[in-house]
């Protein structure tokens, strides 16, 4: 409980010195401010579904049912995160470019990776058998997730992009106050989509568990 | 491990031939795919009526066009076991990784033979002309590779899910997406001719795409096959 209302504080604080703390960015102006929200969102995006890969192998080394539902949750919760990341990127876009969407290799690749994990509930979906379901699903997230770095990494290295850049791109222009403001957000992020991650969790255990009781 | 890889290589050999045999008999898979590649090929050649399409859309035609039939013909090795129950058989018969390499180069094997049908047909019907042929050749070959490598495994997973129908569409798609886009662009700059040094990144992609796609499907090939 105690953490929920740190977090719930953090978040708040973090919000407000989002738009009275931190500086306009150089070159971006008042729209560098929405970076706070919209990077960290993707870097949760990719740190769930790394996650989910990460269970899902676990489980088809040993099996544990417990781990098809975490790999579940994890891929939940990173759909949400890239959603929003991709609509803060379409707002950023429209408010930078001119438009929301115009099919950068950014946006491509962030469109693609949404349609790849859409695909992975429906392949849950299409199964009715709990163990071949979480099997099969386990080895498409896994190879899901190889595409992943291809998407966010390569394409849009290859083909010209106007996103900015940074990652692996020599030292970035950053305000200190920003840096630090966003750091604090990536923190709260985190901290956000561990909570998530914990009350999914229990409501998949519980459902999990009403079902044993069921069929029993 | 290497001793090993080269003796999976070895066994798959047989369930190629015994793949191919089957097919063979019946030209199920071929016949589909051929038949998906020309009548959509010809719909689309009627309908632009003659006029010269650009080099951008022509390169996205014949990737959709390879797709489309690729997902119409490529599930059906696996599909066809389920069915027939020659499932159990092969799996006393042989090891995954050999059923896998067996089916790779099975779907390989099909891909490019619709290829070699289909894409002259498109250029003679397209009137297209390709600037660089040696390159245009190597990018339509390993995008076929490609294709058959993730095709592969996921067709094994969609005939362990009951081979709904459309089931393999929506989940190859966005896999190959990554492989589709360096195929489209790099066909593009064959076509339109482009200094050789443009193509490297959309080669290394494929090159690379294609790696990951076939160890990962390797590794992964065991847990889809055996339950």
């Amino acid at each position: 409980m105690i953490w929920q209302v740190v977090l719930g504080l953090w978040m708040a604080a973090v919000v407000i010195a989002s738009f009275l703390y931190v500086p306009p960015a150089v070159g971006l102006g008042e729209l560098g401010r929405i970076i706070i929200y919209h990077v960290p969102a993707a870097w949760i995006a990719v740190l769930a579904y790394l996650m989910a890969m990460v269970n899902s192998i676990t489980y088809l080394r040993n099996g544990d049912v417990r781990l098809d539902r975490q790999a579940k949750i994890n891929n939940e919760l990173g759909t949400v995160f890239c959603i929003l990341a991709t609509i803060t990127g379409a707002i950023w876009s429209k408010a930078s470019w001119g438009m929301y969407w115009n099919w950068d290799p950014r946006q491509t690749s962030i469109a693609v990776l949404l349609l790849i994990y859409a695909a992975y509930f429906v392949l849950r979906g299409a199964i009715s058998d709990t163990d071949r379901r979480a099997r099969l699903a386990a080895v498409y997230s896994v190879l899901a997730f190889i595409t992943v770095p291809f998407l966010v990494f390569i394409v849009p290295r290859v083909y010209a992009s106007l996103h900015p850049d940074y990652i692996g791109r020599g030292k970035m222009q950053i305000d200190g106050r920003m840096l630090r403001v966003f750091l604090a957000s990536l923190a709260g992020f985190t901290g956000l989509y561990a909570w998530l991650y914990r009350i999914q969790a229990r409501l998949e255990t519980l459902l999990y568990r009403m079902q044993i009781k069921r069929e029993a | 491990m290497p001793t090993r890889l080269s003796a999976w290589l070895k066994a798959g050999i047989p369930v190629l031939q015994k793949d191919l045999r089957v097919e063979f008999r019946t030209r199920y898979a071929y016949s589909a795919l051929v038949m998906f590649a020309v009548t959509t090929l010809v719909t689309v050649s009627f309908s632009i009526g003659g006029a010269t399409l650009e080099v951008d859309i022509a390169a996205s035609l014949l990737w959709i066009i390879l797709f489309f039939s690729a997902m119409a013909g490529l599930s059906r090795s696996f599909v066809q076991e389920e069915e027939a129950g020659t499932v159990v058989a092969l799996k006393l018969a042989a090891d995954p990784e050999p059923v896998y390499f067996g089916k790779l180069f099975f779907n390989v094997v099909l891909l490019f033979s619709l290829a070699a049908l289909v894409v002259p047909l498109f250029l003679v019907l397209l009137n297209l002309t390709v600037a660089m042929p040696l390159y245009f050749l190597l990018v339509v070959a390993m995008g076929c590779l490609g294709l058959a490598g993730v095709t592969t495994i996921l067709a094994a997973i969609v005939s362990k899910a009951g081979a709904k129908g459309s089931l393999l569409t929506v989940l190859a798609f966005p896999v190959l997406l990554p492989l589709l886009i360096g195929a489209i662009n790099a066909t593009r700059s064959a076509l339109a001719g482009v200094p050789a040094a443009y193509l490297r990144p959309d080669l290394n992609l494929l090159f690379f795409y294609n790696g990951i796609a076939v160890i990962a499907s390797l590794l992964l090939f065991e847990y889809v096959w055996n339950e």
